[in-house]
């Protein structure tokens, strides 16, 4: 048989991903934790001396701890499964990916496993954050340097 | 007040629909579709456009991943000013630090506390 | 005339016991569990690492096949196991604890069925009088190595399968009446269909099992109306609804008696998505369930189709599409003549 037919036979029997209620979900989920997270802002911003712009970044390390927390409970592979991008996308996402790694290359010691594994699945994100903020940012200076717009 | 909670919920669960949409429509793994996001952020920023988004969606806007392209082109962009094209790369993690510093504590410390359990 | 692929062993091998181990999801999901030799309470069987407790289920799957038959291994002459970790170690380790001569055999998931072929032919041959075949796979072992860490979040679809944690092993041997024996079997060729989807590898496996089982009714002269069942080893549903799609497009006509043991295996619980895979899942099932209904009378004559998908983490990532390959093996149980 000609592999296009098979592809074809097999497009026609596969299960196709539910993608409104895959929707759905990742809205609630993601919807969910942003709102933790504008909750979590609120407390730093009342009792700790924080404004509503420099507030973020205990939230961010917050948010990150919370998922340490429930990837090593085990429950964020869970919420994962229900919420998809809704869980991927958050910080929160970030944070699992890392910690994941880490508690899975753990056995093969601190150095080698967690120190060489940790960012396995989240250094592409860094990377890519990294380099395009370079890109934008010498640009955009450039731009600057000739009149072309402002700060 | 009670506005901004409603906001944040809505604009980050709008920002995980598109995550869900390039994964599902785009067939994206969930490696390329968070890349995308981050340099989508990044781009945002570059054009002015991420703080005002922040001012308008608090959390929904600083929680999910693009706030970290933002917050790397805000810090590069932020030193530039200040001290020219050398500021672009020096000024890259002045914002966003705490996100990379807590994933690496805590990841580490995840992994002096647990193992990994394959339950479903 | 020889036939490509197509094998007969006149001296009909025996099968004389198996063994299964299993880990604790499995025991408390799976619904051949009470058809499980052993399970254990820890997913890593009280070990440090998930690869310690691979080699665990197959080292504990080879002993109690062994002592079923009231053998030792100082007895065996050949053990013919594999998995799937990287260059098979959990094999190579059992392999030295129990001190057998040992060649490691890797076909993936089909595994369990071509350590069974190169012990019938090692039998056969006369080369040996007592050989252990099997194979074993460990969950968070596989997932690790093929997918992600255990803990991180990613959202698997319908088509994905869960990587069972069990091990299956048979004692091979002399002709002996009462016990089932091997008849004849089918070495399967790598069909590879175009499929990408490390995620659908049910896909990407059907049509290699469709081949195999085509070469095996034309090379033995069967029709699928001779076996009582037609076992496939880890298709899950999607694969083994386009695998039944393809026999019918090749003329046969119904399926009734096709089974599959990975979409069998979590009885159809919808969290585990397609069913189970894993090189552990064919070897579990088949020493398990079709055994001891071979051994009750209850099936006659089986062919057992384990299919595996011949792929890496490096060749998906380089854009490879996924070569599969699927062997065949018939099992019969005799009639006991009276004396």
């Amino acid at each position: 048989m000609q592999q296009e037919k098979y592809a074809q036979i097999e497009k026609e029997l596969s299960p196709k991903p539910p993608i409104m209620k895959n929707v759905i979900k990742a809205f609630l989920i993601g919807g969910s934790i942003c709102l933790i997270g504008q909750f979590i802002a609120l407390f730093y911003i009342t009792y700790f001396d924080f404004t509503e712009r420099t507030a973020s970044n205990p939230t961010v390390a917050t948010m990150i701890f919370i998922a340490m927390l429930l990837t090593g409970f085990g429950l964020y592979k869970k919420i994962a499964q229900f919420g998809g991008a809704g869980a991927a996308v958050p910080i929160t996402g970030f944070g699992n990916a890392v910690v994941s790694a880490s508690i899975e290359h753990k056995s093969e010691g601190y150095v080698l496993g967690v120190g060489g594994n940790m960012f396995k699945l989240a250094g592409s994100v860094i990377l890519f954050g990294v380099f395009s903020a370079f890109v934008v940012a010498l640009i955009k200076t450039i731009l600057v340097k000739f009149g072309v717009v402002s700060w | 007040m009670i506005s901004i909670y409603i906001t944040s919920f809505i604009v980050g669960g709008l920002i995980c629909v598109i995550g869900q949409l390039l994964m599902d429509v785009a067939k994206l793994t969930p490696a390329h579709t968070l890349c995308s996001l981050v340099v989508v952020g990044s781009v945002l920023d570059g054009i002015g456009w991420y703080e005002p988004f922040i001012d308008f969606a608090g959390a929904g806007a600083t929680i999910p991943i693009t706030s970290f392209g933002n917050a790397l082109t805000h810090g590069a962009m932020a030193e530039a000013e200040r001290h020219g094209l050398v500021g672009v790369v020096t000024g890259m993690f002045e914002v966003t630090s705490s996100g990379i510093s807590a994933a690496i504590i805590f990841g580490l410390i995840g992994a002096l506390l647990f193992t990994s359990k394959g339950n479903i | 005339m020889v036939k490509r692929g197509v094998l007969t062993f006149h001296s009909k091998p025996s099968i004389y016991a198996t063994g299964v181990t299993a880990g604790p999801l499995e025991n408390k999901k799976s619904v051949f569990a009470q058809q499980f030799d052993k399970s254990y309470e820890d997913e890593r069987c009280d070990l440090p690492t998930n690869e310690d407790g691979h080699k665990q289920l197959m080292y504990d799957a080879v002993l109690i096949a062994l002592s079923k038959a009231k053998k030792q291994p100082e007895k065996i002459d050949f053990l013919l196991t594999g998995d799937l970790v990287n260059q098979m170690t959990p094999s190579n380790f059992t392999a030295h604890a129990l001190a057998i001569p040992y060649i490691g055999l890797f076909s993936a998931c089909a595994t369990s069925v071509s350590s069974m072929i190169t012990a019938a032919l090692l039998a056969d041959a006369k080369h040996a009088n007592w050989i252990v075949a099997g194979s074993s796979s460990q969950h968070n072992a596989i997932e690790r190595q093929f997918r992600y860490p255990v803990e991180y979040g990613s959202q698997k679809g319908a088509t994905a399968q869960w990587t069972v944690t069990a091990a299956g092993a048979a004692l091979i041997g002399q002709h002996t009446q009462g016990t089932p024996v091997i008849d004849c079997a089918t070495v399967g060729k790598v069909v590879d269909m175009g499929m990408t989807d490390p995620l659908n590898m049910g896909s990407a496996m059907a049509p290699a099992a469709s081949d195999t089982l085509m070469n095996h009714l034309t090379g033995h002269g069967k029709t699928v109306d001779d076996y009582d069942t037609i076992i496939t080893g880890d298709l899950g549903s999607n694969g083994f609804k386009i695998f039944k799609a393809l026999a019918n497009e090749n003329g046969l006509p119904h399926t009734k008696n096709f089974r599959d043991a990975g979409e069998e295996f979590y009885g159809n619980d919808p969290s585990f998505k397609a069913g189970a895979s894993g090189s552990g899942c064919s070897a579990a099932v088949f020493f398990s369930d079709v055994y001891q209904k071979l051994l009750t009378g209850e099936y006659k004559r089986v062919l057992l189709l384990a299919t595996g998908a011949l792929l890496s983490p490096l060749s998906f990532q380089q854009g490879d599409t996924i070569p599969c390959i699927a062997h065949a093996i018939e099992l019969t149980m005799e009639e006991v003549t009276a004396p």
